[in-house]
């Protein structure tokens, strides 16, 4: 493979990488705010949300991401490619972190709830100061993994047309009739990308295990 | 209402995506439980060497793409003079990335099992392959189901990503039929339709075996 054919493919893995920034900053905390509905009192929605989960759990990614792009546009919502690939990462990855958030919140210990609760402290506040500094300290092992499955489905857009790692090795492999050696570049920068995450995982356990003793509450 | 049409009229391409959807991940858990079996027996049996060789092979093939896999296999194999059709290149992707998660989700579960049960295995005397087939595996299919059903809906969601190694199954079906019609609602709205059935089905499976396991063991 020649310098300029690594080049594109470098190029399309600052677009994976920034889809998938993009997409993880967006959608764990929308899977917080689904967790935190569907655990609430607003009649209709948990069992909505409960629906949504299920549908997005069941359908594969690829369909999800075409599904965004030639759907919407027939409700009204014309979308590029990049911000489609964005909403179905996001849909998909929401939907995945809010059954950990929500496992995370149904199992919180209920005396510090009614602990903060005796002192006074409104709903709000023992949800900003008690709850959420624990409950993301000790799902990080999920949060992380469902972030290198989000990793993993980015190469799915490129049905749709965004030039990322892997549309950018299929270009290269249809210019030199050698389809091999560039995915299995992509396939390595995929995996030094995943591994840096997981590697970065355990760095943040260490920190955190050593600023508060054990990582889980 | 056209666009259910378009669908009732191109059944025949929905039929046939469904089937060899099914048929892929039908064929892949035939041979991945077995080997994914195999696997987690080699990952908890075996001196360290090979041990930690497997173990590093599996968490390799973990950090890979399925996609990518997918590519990896379809255009790697005819370098070394092997030339599959698109589905065989396809079942045996799913099937090397699916062994690689259920090699691991089994050696969980293997040491999940109460460790005086298999104290009690050896005091009786059982070879170490009758623990694993009298003692083990029958407590694993039970504990681990739900677990096991999460990696099937998974392998069902990674399936359809042969599509783009043109593998005939139901998103390459529904994108066909609405690029065709230009009709897109109603085949993607069939194709997820027909996904959330054989997820429920899964779904069933597990309850079922969680039913087992609270008329067993409480």
């Amino acid at each position: 493979m020649t310098w300029p054919a690594i080049r594109t493919i470098l190029d399309g893995a600052v677009v994976t990488a920034a889809l998938a920034a993009v997409s993880i900053l967006l959608s764990l905390p929308l899977g917080l705010l689904l967790a935190l509905l569907r655990e609430g009192r607003i009649p209709g929605v948990p069992a909505l949300l409960a629906a949504f989960v299920s549908l997005v759990r069941a359908t594969p990614f690829v369909t999800l991401v075409l599904f965004v792009y030639f759907v919407l546009p027939a409700a009204g919502l014309e979308l590029e490619p990049v911000p489609a690939a964005i909403v179905a990462l996001t849909l998909n990855t929401a939907a995945f972190s809010s059954e950990i958030w929500r496992s995370a919140l149904v199992t919180f210990p209920r005396d510090q709830r009614e602990a903060a609760a005796a002192f006074g402290m409104s709903e709000r506040a023992t949800f900003i100061r008690i709850v959420f500094p624990q409950i993301w300290r000790a799902n990080l092992g999920p949060l992380v993994s469902e972030v290198t499955i989000l990793l993993k489905c980015t190469p799915a857009v490129a049905v749709i047309g965004v030039v990322e790692i892997t549309r950018a090795a299929g270009r290269i492999g249809a210019e030199t009739y050698e389809p091999l050696p560039p995915f299995l570049v992509a396939t390595l920068i995929y995996t030094a990308l995943i591994a840096t995450l997981v590697r970065g995982q355990r760095v943040v356990e260490r920190r955190i295990a050593r600023r508060f003793g054990l990582a889980r509450p | 209402m056209n666009g259910l049409l378009v669908v009732w009229e191109s059944r025949d391409v929905f039929l046939w995506g469904a089937a060899n959807t099914l048929s892929l991940v039908l064929g892949c858990l035939l041979l991945s439980i077995p080997i994914g079996i195999l696997g987690a027996v080699v990952l908890t049996e075996a001196p360290d060497p090979l041990r930690r060789l497997f173990a590093e092979a599996v968490d390799l093939l973990r950090c890979v793409p399925f996609l990518l896999l997918a590519y990896v296999v379809y255009y790697g194999l005819p370098e070394l003079g092997l030339r599959l059709d698109p589905w065989w290149a396809g079942l045996m992707s799913l099937t090397v990335y699916t062994t690689a998660y259920l090699a691991e989700i089994f050696r969980a579960a293997f040491r999940a099992v109460a460790p005086d049960n298999i104290e009690a295995a050896h005091a009786f005397g059982l070879s170490r392959s009758l623990i694993y087939r009298r003692i083990i595996l029958p407590q694993v299919a039970i504990t681990a189901a739900p677990v096991i059903g999460n990696q099937v809906i998974t392998t069902i969601r990674d399936s359809a990503l042969l599509m783009i190694i043109t593998v005939q199954e139901l998103t390459f079906a529904a994108n066909f039929v609405s690029a065709n019609h230009f009709t897109p609602f109603a085949p993607f709205a069939a194709a997820v339709g027909l996904y959330l059935l054989m997820s429920f089905v899964v779904e069933a499976g597990v309850r079922r075996m969680e039913r087992v396991r609270k008329g067993r063991y409480g």
